[in-house]
């Protein structure tokens, strides 16, 4: 089995794309596709329009993501997803594959203190889950 | 332009005018102490659908109204050990036109007060009465009644001299990412007003129609219970009603919405 790499041993190129799966396994677009829909993991759909989803709601904070496989390669959808602030400083986009440093962390939506350190919103599975659906996004 | 949020833009061209009355200023220029972050001033009711606005248009419809009658019947009602009512001292409530619009604000000891302080205050120091909870049914009934009264007068609160330091820690608080998600009161309300975040139609966030009645919560909402939810919201873990980071962060976001009237009551979704 491979071993997964860590949210702090992630390595971005200086545009901000990681070269390596984060998992060493292909990702499965089908359960990426429910992370992005669903409220309590990646909930992309918040601040994205994307028309393969079947999500209610899309929003437009960020950027439509159809065709977002014809902008962006594999590698750099990895480093968007994982942490987008490395391609787009400042961005609002949340980091999905970091733990910290955060100011404030809470525990999920509940308001109080987050009980010691955070995972990252997804786990190195689901980032590739995700990546491999957004790699279906062509146009 | 997508699927949705067609029609999520703030109206161009509702007014908010209550009960037949000249229209209420939801619109105006922004203030030049925020230097531009704004273009316009524009009231969170614009952002809503036209059902919405309405039930504001008018005050048998605003569900707020009947919480606004119970804040003035505790107005008139005797409490405490001194045996007096809010009216026993004020007089008609009306005599408190202009403090919603003010505050918060500094007291007589240099201290930055919220409307609940100052009633609190009167309660505890004055009437020999218990305070209030900042989210109890009371105090949003005292608060809401107390907005009426400035209804219409444009937001007008003192952000220099002694005052200033609390500007600026609200303003700090304003621009500081909280939370797993690291999001600021600016990323929200600044730099993405207009725009949808999943199912909600994102506003300025301003405060002039506090308390507000959140139809999704079927009751009142206290300015600090909304920075509250929004900060959780963010995945952070929020700050306190009545803190003092609260106080400070209510004087900044008024002062951003400067200009704009005083709702007194405003419907939110
Ligand atoms: C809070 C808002 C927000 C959330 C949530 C969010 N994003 Fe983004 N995303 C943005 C913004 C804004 C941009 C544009 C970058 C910029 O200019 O800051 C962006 C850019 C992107 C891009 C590049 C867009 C393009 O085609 O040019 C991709 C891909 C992307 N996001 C994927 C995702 C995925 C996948 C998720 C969920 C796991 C997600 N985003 C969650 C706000 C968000
Ligand atoms: C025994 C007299 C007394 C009673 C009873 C009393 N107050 Fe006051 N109240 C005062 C005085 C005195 C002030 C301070 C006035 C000043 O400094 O300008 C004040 C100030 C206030 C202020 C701030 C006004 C401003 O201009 O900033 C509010 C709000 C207020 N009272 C609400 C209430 C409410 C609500 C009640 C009843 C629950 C109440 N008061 C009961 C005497 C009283
Ligand atoms: C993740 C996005 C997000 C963040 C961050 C955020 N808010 Fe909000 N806020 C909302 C949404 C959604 C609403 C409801 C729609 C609206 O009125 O904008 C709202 C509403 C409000 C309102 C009520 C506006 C009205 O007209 O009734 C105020 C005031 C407000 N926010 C202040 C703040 C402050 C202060 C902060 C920072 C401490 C903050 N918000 C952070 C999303 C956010």
């Amino acid at each position: 089995a491979w071993a997964e790499t860590a949210p702090g041993a992630v390595q971005y190129d200086e545009y901000g794309a990681i070269a390596a799966s984060l998992t060493g396994a292909p990702g499965d677009p089908g359960v990426g596709a429910k992370v992005m829909s669903s409220r309590a993991e990646g909930n992309c759909v918040a601040c994205h329009q994307v028309s393969a989803l079947d999500a209610d709601f899309q929003g437009n904070v960020g950027p439509s993501l159809d065709g977002a496989a014809d902008r962006w390669s594999e590698a750099e959808l990895r480093g968007l997803v994982a942490d987008a602030k490395h391609t787009f400083e400042g961005t609002v986009m949340p980091s999905f594959y970091k733990t910290g440093p955060y100011i404030r962390p809470g525990d999920a939506y509940t308001g109080k203190a987050a009980k010691g350190e955070l995972p990252p919103i997804l786990t190195a599975t689901q980032v590739e889950d995700v990546v491999a659906f957004l790699m279906t996004l062509k146009e | 332009g997508l699927a949705g949020s067609a029609g999520a833009d703030p109206s161009e061209d509702a007014e908010l005018s209550i009960n037949g009355e000249p229209p209420l200023i939801t619109r105006a220029p922004a203030p030049a102490h925020l230097e531009g972050a704004l273009p316009e001033l524009i009231s969170g009711w614009l952002y809503r659908d036209e059902a919405t606005r309405a039930m504001e248009m008018d005050d048998f419809d605003n569900p707020a109204m009947v919480f606004v009658d119970q804040g003035l019947d505790s107005w008139a009602a005797v409490e405490g050990s001194a045996g007096k009512s809010c009216a026993a001292c004020h007089g008609d409530i009306e005599s408190l036109k202009g403090v919603r619009a003010t505050t918060p604000k500094l007291n007589a000891a240099g201290a930055l007060w919220s409307v609940e302080d100052f009633i609190n205050d009167c309660r505890t120091n004055r009437m020999g009465a218990e305070a209030w909870g900042w989210s109890s049914d009371p105090m949003l009934n005292m608060t809401a009644a107390i907005s009426v009264q400035s209804r219409g007068l444009p937001v007008a609160v003192e952000i220099d001299g002694p005052a200033a330091p609390y500007y600026e820690q609200g303003k700090d608080m304003y621009y500081t990412r909280y939370g797993q998600l690291e999001l600021s009161c600016a990323n929200c309300h600044e730099q993405n007003n207009g725009n949808m975040i999943r199912a909600d139609h994102l506003s300025q966030g301003h405060t002039a129609g506090f308390p507000t009645y959140r139809l999704k919560n079927a009751g009142l909402v206290s300015i600090h219970n909304r920075f509250k939810g929004c900060i959780r919201d963010t995945r952070a873990e929020t700050f306190n009603e009545g803190s003092d980071e609260f106080r400070a962060l209510e004087l900044y976001v008024a002062a951003r919405g400067m200009g704009l009237a005083v709702e007194g009551v405003a419907v939110r979704p």
